[in-house]
């Protein structure tokens, strides 16, 4: 592996890295000074589109590209919504980026808020994060205090208010509409798109929601330039006109059964193997992964054999994952049932469900009824082709929904059938051994409770 | 007849009112005034919504069909002064979440999403807490406990903090 220096967690360890002071004397701010005097919206939009970078929220869309969707000449307001609802399992980078260093998040959401002419932007902030919350706002005060942040910024005639805004416990949330809803003040329903924020988000105005992290290589960009950018990760594919590549370091969370859990800066493309030996200090207690999650539970499962895939965007989706999500890599080792996998997954994916449409509401419950089911001795094989059904059929990509969160509760669930079926039926045979073989209907066992 | 008393203080008001040059529009405020009100009374009771709603120029309903969905704000009374979230996500429950949960409720005599008689502790189960570097983990109020064992967590749970805001 290539020797590569920390730019995203430069501020990890340094401290009082968190401060103004400590921003300023590793370079921060002074893009943003060149920027406000001598550069308009549509360089940055240009800089931002030409340097690759894709969204780090979990659907890897093309940042700059998106801020071009908005209209043209739009009277205003704009708003920009930043994505700090980090509720995806397995993920904390934002956590790290906002608490270490809120100011490298500020100084891109003033970029990105100068680029997409938006003069209100919103931090939607989870409520469990509550040391970013104060260090958030530490820095967005002194980013008033020193010029920053206000009216009239730099006497460039653009300005620009922060404001955080904190959520109550609900991954819902972190889908963007879900998230326009409930800082709107209502249930977090995800809206039916089109039309997309866009053109109409928040408020009903156009709006641009991005992730934090996403926001902190705005002003890396800025700061390093494309050319640094694009010479971090994995180019496009030629042989795939659909394949923009990708580009820049990425926030690798580890967790589960690694020797060393934690937040690592790596070149996108970095494999998972690569990651847990070489950062992560290998599987804890000299075992073997039985399963690795690539981004997130809602990219679903890796085999042992399958831990040579690169972490790019392109990757996890070769070996029947859904994608890299949001690049946390959870290791599973080779002592851990897949049934209380699926079954934890399951019960994850139905406590938080917005209940709005159907195959999902009903799909996450019965998924896990089922699972507990199968945990209580009560399985029957026939239950595993029902899970493939539910998985099969519930999400947008066959449809079905109004959002992902039903995509990301099917991945799990298909690939661990899937990949891991032997295992599941050992357990049912073994754990109900006068009826594995039965198909008549069951009763359901108890309900629960859904967002 | 005697006026009814208000669940609102004029500090809680004055907390909601200094949100709204934020927001283009008072229902905006509808989450962010039931957080101010659940950090001082630990639950948003039916009166206060009712106040909400009328301070904000809103339904109730409306303002408790919010708050519902969220399934954060306990209504019928105060959780506890410590409120203790357990997580029980992938990677925690890798490194033993789950039994940790049960061994504190255990420990304390209480259900999940219970409080204690004394009124000091609430324990209740929590999804990713975004800690996931150090499963298993749990947050009570402000204060991350990291890597936590049935012991350490329960020595760590009986130690005062600040209140939860
Ligand atoms: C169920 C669900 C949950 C999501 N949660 C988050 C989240 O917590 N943070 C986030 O940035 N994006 C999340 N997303 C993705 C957002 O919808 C959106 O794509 C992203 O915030 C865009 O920012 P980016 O382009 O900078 O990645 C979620 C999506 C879904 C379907
Ligand atoms: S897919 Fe699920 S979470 Fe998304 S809108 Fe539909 S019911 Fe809600
Ligand atoms: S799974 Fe417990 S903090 Fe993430």
């Amino acid at each position: 592996m290539q020797p590569f220096k920390p730019v995203l967690l430069e501020a990890v360890g340094v401290p009082d890295g968190n401060t103004l002071a400590s921003y300023k004397s590793r370079g921060g701010y002074a893009p943003l000074e060149q920027t406000l005097a001598g550069r308009q919206p549509a360089d940055v939009v240009e800089m931002v589109k030409s340097s690759g970078l894709r969204g780090r929220g979990g659907a890897g869309f093309s940042t700059g590209l998106k801020w071009t969707f908005l209209p043209k000449d739009h009277p205003g307001p704009i708003y920009l919504c930043v994505n700090a609802d980090e509720s995806e399992p397995g993920t904390f980078n934002n956590r790290i980026l906002m608490e270490d260093d809120p100011h490298q998040v500020i100084e891109g959401i003033i970029l990105s808020s100068f680029a997409t002419r938006a003069s209100t932007a919103y931090i939607y902030l989870r409520y469990e994060y509550p040391t970013a919350w104060h260090r958030l706002q530490a820095a967005i005060d002194e980013a008033y205090a020193a010029g920053y942040l206000g009216k009239n910024i730099r006497d460039s005639g653009f300005s620009l208010d922060i404001y955080l805004h904190r959520g109550a416990a609900a991954y819902i949330c972190g889908e963007e509409t879900g998230l326009i809803e409930s800082l709107e003040g209502k249930r977090a329903w995800p809206r039916i798109k089109p039309p997309f924020p866009a053109i109409e988000g928040l408020f009903r105005k156009p709006t641009v929601v991005n992730n934090i992290e996403t926001m902190a290589c705005v002003a890396q960009i800025a700061r390093r330039g494309v050319d640094w950018f694009k010479s971090i990760g994995v180019p496009a594919d030629p042989g795939n006109p659909r394949d923009p590549g990708s580009y820049g370091p990425k926030l690798y969370c580890l967790s589960g059964h690694v020797e060393k859990p934690g937040c690592y800066e790596a070149p996108l493309g970095i494999t998972a193997r690569e990651l847990i030996d070489h950062f992560g200090g290998g599987v804890w207690k000299g075992r073997r992964a039985k399963a690795v999650i690539p981004g997130g539970i809602s990219m679903g499962l890796m085999t042992e054999s399958e831990l040579d895939t690169p972490l790019d965007f392109a990757g996890p989706g070769r070996v029947g994952c859904l994608g890299l999500g949001t690049a946390a890599v959870v290791v599973i080792d080779d002592q851990t049932s897949i049934v209380d996998f699926l079954h934890n997954s399951c019960r994850f994916f139905a406590h938080e469900s917005c209940g709005q449409c159907t195959p999902c509401r009903e799909g996450t419950s019965w998924s896990l009824r089922m699972l507990e089911r199968i945990k209580a001795g009560k399985g029957r094989l026939k239950d595993l082709d029902l899970l493939a059904e539910i998985g099969n059929t519930m999400g947008m990509m066959p449809g079905s929904t109004i959002c992902g969160l039903a995509d990301g509760a099917a991945w799990p669930i298909k690939n661990a059938i899937k990949k891991f079926r032997g295992e599941f039926e050992d357990y049912i045979r073994s754990t109900n051994p006068s009826g594995w073989m039965v198909t008549d209907p069951v009763p359901a066992l108890q309900i629960v409770g859904a967002h | 007849m005697i006026a009814p008393k208000r669940v609102l203080t004029e500090e809680m008001v004055a907390q909601i009112e200094a949100l709204a040059p934020r927001y283009p529009n008072r229902r905006a405020l509808t989450l962010p005034a039931i957080h101010i009100v659940n950090a001082e009374l630990r639950h948003v009771p039916l009166e206060a919504v009712a106040e909400i709603a009328a301070v904000l120029g809103l339904a109730p309903a409306e303002v408790q069909d919010t708050l519902t969905f969220y399934q954060f704000f306990h209504q019928e009374k105060p959780h506890g002064k410590v409120r203790a979230f357990v997580c029980r996500s992938v990677s925690c429950a890798l490194r033993g979440g789950d039994q940790l949960l049960e061994h504190l409720c255990h420990k304390n005599g209480i259900e999940p999403y219970g409080t204690t008689a004394d009124g000091e502790l609430t324990i209740e189960p929590a999804e990713c807490l975004g800690a996931c570097d150090f499963a298993p983990c749990i947050l009570a109020n402000d204060d991350l406990l990291k890597n936590m064992t049935p012991e350490t967590a329960a020595a760590a749970l009986k130690q005062p903090r600040a209140k939860a805001t």
